[in-house]
């Protein structure tokens, strides 16, 4: 057989190595992704400059700890910093266990059938809705029939079921990066099913998961949009109650001082921008803390 | 029914008259152990074993009987059913979910293919190596405590830790790092790790899968000695693709082949030494002497 094929070779056909050609659009390539990264560096670097030169004069003690105010010098972000830390705290108390438990269900327990395979698409595609629509689903459910009010325990439980797609996502895409040889060792020692997920596949998918979760909160902080619609007021001087009584989030203050006429809101809105800029910066950190100290055992 | 045969001195015809028992090679050959010492002891007995994937026969009617404290080897063509067969004997490939399995395997007696016994249970007393190391992404201490943690074990966890350690010849490799990833191990070591984490549920028999294919020759020789050393306390059924190691590390060698059905049946069981000195069957022959497979 190797015979016959070797003499199907047809002599007469050279090759044609065209190395130049071939190293030149190599560099081409190379070139178009440098510019990929150059046009990101660049958006990134004149919204980071902008903002720092507006805001920076305005950011002080005063700003932190102070309310909003229709005098620019006197306004302060802190309101709407413990608003978005508690809509924050709310998202992650809910997510975690949900997300967390429908992703194991859907990778771990239910049987693959189409059932669960359309399940699965259309939790893809509710990552897609535009998040006013959550809003309109949280106003709904959770303001009007569950009489909960215009209050941070509906803005959280709205942004939760906003988020929730992108983590049960997330997560599934973790759990299923676990070799199954994992599931095997762990059912060859005599394990049910539930030891087998939460001694062996949890430790393994836990650096995807949690950082799915940290990431999909820090969506849910920077969400203005749901929040105008479930009724975040813009205007809180006072430190909000979760549970009763009105409040406000880092993007709703934004959005109210940009819209303002007066120069000085300018430079005030993007003081604000600065700080959830920051608190950004420390959920990525920790997000990205996590993953080394959950994956330290593991060497697929 | 065919129990304990420890406590039945009458031997059993059916196995004297080179049917498909499985004999002790030890005992069979060694002409200074006393005859009164009679059939050994079968630990566990395959008995007309079919196993269906949906319609697919994969494997048709073995009789096959394992003696306790020996090391059986499966040996054959790449899928005549020898991981398939290996695997229904602990009940893992119920986790396929076309997967079925006819006739019956006892250990010590007692039907583990029964829909009534609980595969978790029947797991504990049956380990398994595979054929890759797979070590838990957890502490090396950890990943010898996780078996006896979730089967309630009630004793010195440290201790059972150590001992299994110490059994599986690992010990002094590791007791400076039973902190450290159990994934951060080589190869072999964590061959041996898995080995560990098998005996620390204490199982009657260890089943491995062609635990050295994935090992250098060191580790392979390492994992070798480590079996002979195991055998006198637990009882090994090892598949393998390497008829070396099959030659040199069992007492028993079943070959199996596949038909025409590509459904994978058991050829010839005899002492390891006939199989590869003096076959009965053609098929033994062609395969041991490297004629096919």
């Amino acid at each position: 057989m190797s015979l016959t094929s070797t003499s199907a070779v047809d002599p007469a056909v050279r090759f044609e190595p065209a190395l130049m050609r071939r190293k030149l659009s190599g560099t081409v390539f190379y070139g178009l992704c440098v510019m990929a990264v150059g046009i990101l560096l660049l958006a990134l670097v004149m919204l980071l400059a902008d903002v720092l030169v507006r805001g920076l004069p305005w950011l002080d003690w005063d700003f932190m700890t102070g309310g909003p105010s229709r005098r620019p010098a006197n306004a302060g972000i802190l309101p709407a910093l413990v608003g978005s830390l508690m809509v924050g705290i709310i998202v992650g108390v809910v997510t975690f266990p949900v997300g967390i438990a429908a992703a194991i269900y859907l990778n771990e327990y239910a049987s693959d059938s189409w059932v669960n395979r359309v399940l699965q698409t259309n939790i893809s595609n509710l990552a897609g809705v535009p998040s006013i629509i959550y809003g309109i689903l949280g106003l709904a459910v959770f303001v009007r029939l569950m009489e909960l009010g215009s209050t941070i325990l509906s803005a959280g439980l709205t942004l939760t079921l906003l988020i929730l797609p992108v983590v049960i996502i997330a997560s599934i895409e973790a759990l299923r990066a676990v070799p199954n040889a994992q599931r095997e060792g762990a059912y060859a020692l005599g394990a049910t099913r539930w030891q087998m997920v939460r001694g062996s596949v949890l430790p393994a998918a836990s650096p995807g998961i949690m950082t799915g979760i940290i990431l999909a909160m820090a969506r849910a902080i920077g969400e203005a949009a749901p929040l105008i619609l479930i009724g975040a007021f813009a205007f809180v001087t006072f430190l909000p109650n979760p549970f009763t009584g009105s409040y406000t989030v880092l993007p709703i203050q934004i959005y109210d001082w940009a819209r303002r006429p007066q120069d000085d809101f300018a430079g005030i809105a993007a003081a604000a921008i600065i700080v959830i800029l920051v608190l950004m910066l420390v959920l990525n950190a920790l997000a990205l803390i996590l993953r080394a100290r959950l994956s330290r055992h593991i060497q697929w | 029914m065919n129990t304990q045969l420890s406590e039945a001195p009458a031997r059993d015809p059916s196995t004297d008259g080179g049917g498909p028992a499985i004999r002790l090679a030890g005992m069979a050959r060694d002409h200074a152990a006393p005859e009164t010492l009679g059939e050994p002891e079968y630990v566990v007995e395959l008995k007309d074993v079919s196993c269906y994937y949906g319609a697919f026969r994969a494997v048709r009617n073995v009789d096959i009987k394992v003696a306790r404290n020996s090391i059986t080897a499966l040996i054959g063509p790449s899928g005549c059913g020898k991981s398939t067969l290996l695997r229904t004997i602990n009940r893992m490939n119920d986790l396929v979910p076309s997967y079925r399995s006819e006739g019956s395997i006892l250990l010590d007696g007692q039907d583990l293919s029964s829909k009534s016994v609980d595969p978790v249970a029947v797991r504990r007393r049956v380990g398994m190596v595979f054929q890759k190391p797979n070590p838990f992404p957890k502490t090396v201490w950890e990943n010898v405590a996780f078996g006896p943690k979730i089967n309630g074990y009630k004793g010195d966890l440290h201790e059972l830790v150590e001992t299994s350690l110490r059994r599986a010849a690992l010990w002094d490799d590791v007791k400076d790092k039973l902190q450290q990833s159990g994934m951060a191990l080589s190869g072999g070591q964590q061959q041996r790790l898995c080995i560990a984490r098998t005996i620390a549920v204490n199982p009657e028999v260890i089943l491995m899968d062609e635990p050295c294919s994935a090992l250098d020759p060191r580790s392979t020789l390492q994992i070798e000695e480590l079996m002979a050393e195991l055998k006198k306390e637990y009882t090994i059924v090892i598949v393998t693709h390497n008829m070396q190691q099959a030659a040199r590390a069992s007492d028993t060698t079943v070959f199996m082949t596949m038909g025409e059905d590509r459904a994978g049946f058991v050829v010839e069981t005899a002492p390891t030494v006939d199989i590869f000195t003096n076959p009965k069957n053609q098929l033994t022959e062609d395969y041991v002497s490297g004629r096919f497979g």
